[in-house]
């Protein structure tokens, strides 16, 4: 026999069933709004002229994604990435970044590689008030002055003389003291605004100029160029050239027999593992700017050893540069010190972000990074080495110290010049 | 000035694919400069992997470029020219193939900066005070030596000469029995053969990565203009006309003036010889 309920218990079977409902149902929406990632936005060049550093600098940011997400994300969530390729144009870049903020809805963006595709991103970033992580961009913020603006090449306040400063500072401290230069650069961003900073820094320390040209990017035959230097007779030559040209520069030098006191300066191209093992001892006595050098002054830093160790791991599936020196170290920097400052402000607001970069002495893989004027570096650091003893062609020597030598700054230097170029030739 | 001769006998290796597929067949094979990296990285794959010369692996290439370049022309012309519909469209057909081709090979060997090792590379000859450079030496011969054979090939072989019929009047070819479109085929495999060479020579001279070929389609384009649609022997002059001004702007007068005026001398000519220097 049944016996009939009590309306008032059924009113309060009701009421917490409502409850129950509502409480799991906000716990349920705690949990997705807890799992839902964080995400970062940005382009790369993972393709075109800038891709042999684009991929390797995206695989460091999905390493570091991964670390971050091994501890547990932040804020209690993990890190999505959100990445488009650029394809190495500029003219993507704009709709690249308003797609990543209006329609992926990300939470944070940083720019792909290089100066010409920070360029289309600053006026985004400047309008929506961002807080902007640039990658290996010169001078970038210099007409802007943009405060949230923050970039992780070591070029320091003065961007432009930053490539040269140690080439130039290294030439007046030998003896006998060179006394004329020859400058020659590419027709192109970076390559001009290492020449106006090298044409600046012979002023300054005194050297003749006597031979200052451009020549265009899609030059294929090298030697006229190093004939016409070689009949200056400069003691030393300077060159700002990318990749393809660098090779082409350095191969028509020797054959030429172009061998001044010291050669290089803001050769990109020649930090890259293909660019190495090809060129061998070709390399030796080149004096050439970097960023990354396996020396021990450098591999002191905290968890550079186990960042290459991962990165080195993975880089030959996704067919990027094997050793991974150039680039690779900074980009993981670059959102270690993002990430950092989320950590350190629990917020991902833009402006907060922006004034804890702004006031941090950061620890990272590539040492203490500290920004100043224009969101530069408030203190240049940009390597001079040497390549030095090289033989053959095996890539295993490169993993060492020895083969290139920083010679500049004094902090890091781990040893000495071979002066001049023609000894470290024997 | 013997630079620039170097230079211009390496242009006209690179060229001849589009000489005769632009120049004699009238087909606007945009991908030809993605095929010449292709060659280049079939001569870097044998060169690192089994230490075979590059020229050497380019010219065993050239029976497997052919039979690509058939293969590429039966479906262009099976989709578009069978119906009319080569001149856009297959414009559009041959730009998607050269993209195709240029991220096939990103995913297949990266994006790090690709060269070869052989015994004239960084070495130089000294002739009379001029030191010539044995990187562009070699490629300058082999440059020589591929359009001389492609010349008589043309002018003494029943194939090369059913080519030169069937750019000048299809009809007619047809009516002497030979079918226009298996020469077309044949003229299309030979010139994307000779893309293998061309791209062995090039990696000889300078490190290529997949999009390398955008810098030389304008250069080949405007060799087969000034030379003359259909000319092979006018291509090589004007491959010599161009390397020899820039090389010696670029002595003389500073290298950034260099292709300023190289293609200078195209519109000049162009005015006065519409059909480029040895056109018909």
């Amino acid at each position: 026999m049944n016996r009939p309920r009590s309306p008032k218990l059924a009113l309060t079977l009701i009421v917490a069933v409502v409850v129950v409902t509502l409480l799991l149902a906000s716990g349920g929406m705690f949990v997705a709004r807890g799992a839902d990632p964080i995400k970062i936005g940005f382009g790369m060049a993972l393709t075109g002229g800038l891709s042999a550093n684009g991929k390797p600098a995206l695989l460091a940011i999905q390493i570091w994604k991964d670390d971050v997400n091994k501890r547990g994300g932040f804020l209690g969530r993990p890190v999505e990435l959100v990445y488009y390729d650029d394809q190495t144009n500029p003219a993507t870049v704009p709709a690249i970044y308003t797609k990543l903020l209006d329609v992926d809805k990300v939470d944070l963006v940083i720019s792909g590689y290089g100066t010409n595709l920070i360029a289309p991103l600053m006026p985004i970033a400047m309008e929506r008030k961002l807080t902007i992580m640039g990658m290996f961009g010169l001078a970038n913020n210099e007409k802007y002055q943009y405060p949230n603006y923050f970039q992780i090449q070591p070029a320091g306040p003065d961007p432009q003389t930053s490539t040269a400063i140690g080439f130039f500072e290294l030439a007046a401290r030998q003896t006998p003291r060179p006394q004329t230069v020859a400058l020659v650069g590419a027709d192109a961003e970076y390559p001009q605004n290492a020449m106006v900073g090298a044409r600046e820094l012979a002023k300054k320390f005194g050297f003749k100029v006597v031979y200052d040209k451009n020549y265009p990017p899609s030059t294929v035959d090298y030697t006229p160029i190093v004939r016409a230097i070689k009949a200056t007779n400069a003691d030393i030559v300077f060159v700002a050239s990318y990749p393809p040209d660098s090779v082409g520069m350095l191969r028509a030098a020797l054959e030429v027999g172009l061998q001044p006191k010291i050669f290089g300066g803001g050769m990109v191209g020649l930090q890259f593992t293909s660019v190495m093992q090809s060129m061998g001892p070709s390399l030796n006595g080149i004096v050439n700017y970097d960023f990354w050098a396996p020396e021990p002054t450098m591999l002191a830093m905290p968890g550079i050893k186990e960042f290459l160790k991962e990165y080195q791991a993975r880089a030959e599936k996704a067919g990027v540069d094997p050793l991974g020196y150039y680039l690779p170290p900074y980009s993981y920097a670059l959102v270690q010190v993002l990430g950092q400052a989320i950590e350190a402000t629990k917020s991902l607001d833009q402006q907060k972000l922006a004034d804890y970069m702004r006031a941090t002495d950061f620890s990272t893989v590539i040492g203490k990074v500290k920004f100043g004027k224009n969101g530069e570096w408030a203190k240049g650091r940009t390597l001079m080495v040497q390549y030095q003893k090289i033989q053959g062609t095996g890539i295993d020597q490169f993993r060492g110290p020895g083969k290139k030598v920083v010679l500049y700054p004094d902090e890091l230097k781990s040893g000495n010049i071979i002066y001049p170029y023609a000894a470290a030739k024997n | 000035m013997v630079a620039g001769l170097l230079l211009g006998g390496f242009y006209a290796a690179v060229s001849l694919g589009v000489a005769l597929i632009f120049g004699l067949l009238d087909i606007a094979n945009i991908a030809q400069p993605a095929f010449v990296i292709l060659g280049s990285y079939a001569a870097y794959v044998m060169n690192s992997s089994f230490g075979l010369d590059p020229i050497l692996s380019g010219l065993l290439f050239t029976p497997v470029f052919y039979v690509l370049g058939a293969v590429v022309y039966r479906v262009y012309y099976e989709s578009f020219e069978r119906r009319g519909e080569e001149s856009l469209r297959g414009l559009v057909f041959f730009f998607g193939l050269l993209f195709i081709m240029e991220v096939s090979l990103s995913l297949a060997f990266g994006v790090d900066y690709r060269l070869v090792q052989s015994w004239y590379m960084s070495r130089s000859i000294d002739l009379g005070g001029v030191g010539i450079a044995f990187r562009y030496l070699v490629p300058c011969m082999v440059g020589l030596a591929m359009t001389l054979a492609l010349h008589l090939f043309l002018g003494r072989t029943f194939y090369g000469r059913a080519i030169m019929a069937v750019s000048q009047d299809r009809l007619a070819l047809r009516l002497m029995g030979a079918n226009p479109v298996q020469i077309k085929t044949i003229a299309f495999g030979v010139g994307i053969a000779a893309a293998s060479l061309a791209g062995a020579l090039l990696i000889s001279i300078a490190p290529v990565i997949p999009s390398t070929d955008r810098d030389y389609i304008g250069r080949m384009f405007a060799i087969t203009v000034l030379g003359g649609m259909g000319s092979i022997g006018g291509a090589l002059v004007a491959a010599v006309v161009l390397g020899v001004a820039e090389s010696l702007m670029s002595t003389f007068f500073g290298p950034s003036w260099s292709l300023a005026v190289s293609f200078g001398i195209l519109l000049m000519a162009l005015a006065v010889r519409p059909a480029g220097l040895f056109g018909r």
